[in-house]
């Protein structure tokens, strides 16, 4: 017997599908050498604010795809908090973990902080810093801190919207009084990379701890840490 | 010094390879998590090979480290889960 939607339908599409990406890899191997995207992105690097290529597509060409990743780490943490309160989380670390952690996670934020500020002109930025951020509160989880060194519950919302809504702000304003929706004047351009960026940079980092504590704060946090 | 540098990339793509195959086809939760750790840990080589010092350090951070650490996590929570209610099943679960 045959089921048109898994026998036939399913196998056409996934043909065409294959057959498009194809045709479009044969379509960028032998394209004529137009003017590439890569090449006017390089061009107008240095108007940027910033003057490494990758930032500068990030936060300033592409900013608002940047400014959906946010969006797409917040639905996700929303997503995990729906699923429930957080588990009880790890015993206490014994004192040589306990050492190396309280050693580590200065380190980490102190790195993060370079991270954040070196993406202006070298590889880093925003996403890498916030990553560093997340695993200092994931390094506090598993020595036992049962909120991974996270504020409470009214203090956390606040902290992991903050990106999206600096992002979002900013774009608006710049609608508003300038050129349009994330597109910087040319002097402030450094500076508002700058705010966004470190807006992103902490919002990342408490969303990724507070992702791997896997759902909702508890309730009384402050109450349960090291029991 | 330049056949050195081919025979490191071939080595690479081929162990990246390997693990990709390994990861994919274990059934173990937990085992395939670890693999796949160590699977962003040699991608993240091949980014810095690529000379695309930013991509190698995303996926060595977020890749390789904060999403290894998230499904380690539920991994955890799965095989609680599974073998809470009835620890009989130990058998099915061993590789």
């Amino acid at each position: 017997m045959i089921r048109p939607l898994e026998h036939i339908l399913i196998p056409v599409g996934l043909i065409a599908v294959g057959g498009l990406l194809g045709w479009s890899f044969f379509l960028a191997v032998t394209g004529e050498a137009g003017e590439r995207l890569a090449a006017v992105a390089l061009a107008h690097v240095p108007d940027s604010g910033v003057s490494n290529p990758v930032t500068s597509v990030l936060l300033n060409f592409r900013a608002y795809d940047t400014l959906l990743e946010l969006a797409v780490l917040l639905a996700a943490l929303l997503g995990i908090w729906s699923l429930g309160t957080a588990g009880s989380g790890f015993q206490p670390a014994a004192s040589v973990l306990d050492g190396m952690v309280a050693g580590f996670v200065p380190l980490l934020i102190l790195s993060a902080g370079y991270m954040l500020w070196v993406g202006a002109y070298a590889p880093g930025g925003a996403f890498q810093a916030g990553a560093l951020l997340g695993a200092a509160g994931v390094m506090l989880a598993l020595a036992g801190h049962r909120n991974a060194g996270l504020p409470s519950e009214g203090r956390l919302r606040l902290l992991v919207a903050l990106g999206v809504f600096v992002f979002a702000m900013t774009g608006l304003l710049l609608m508003v009084v300038g050129d349009g929706f994330l597109t910087y004047p040319r002097g402030l351009a450094k500076w508002l990379i700058l705010i966004i960026e470190t807006a992103a940079t902490l919002s990342i980092g408490a969303t990724l701890a507070a992702a791997y504590l896997g759902g909702r704060p508890a309730a009384h946090p402050k109450s349960g840490e090291a029991t | 010094m330049n056949a050195l540098l081919v025979i490191f990339d071939l080595l690479l793509t081929l162990t990246l390879l390997g693990l990709a195959v390994v990861t994919l086809t274990s059934r173990e939760p937990r085992r395939a998590v670890i693999l796949f750790i160590a699977f962003g840990l040699l991608l993240a080589l091949v980014w810095a090979r690529l000379r695309a010092p930013d991509l190698a350090l995303a996926e060595a951070a977020i890749g390789a480290g904060l999403s290894g650490a998230l499904m380690l996590a539920a991994a955890r929570r799965a095989s609680g889960r599974t073998t809470s209610p009835a620890d009989s099943g130990d058998a099915e679960d061993a590789p």
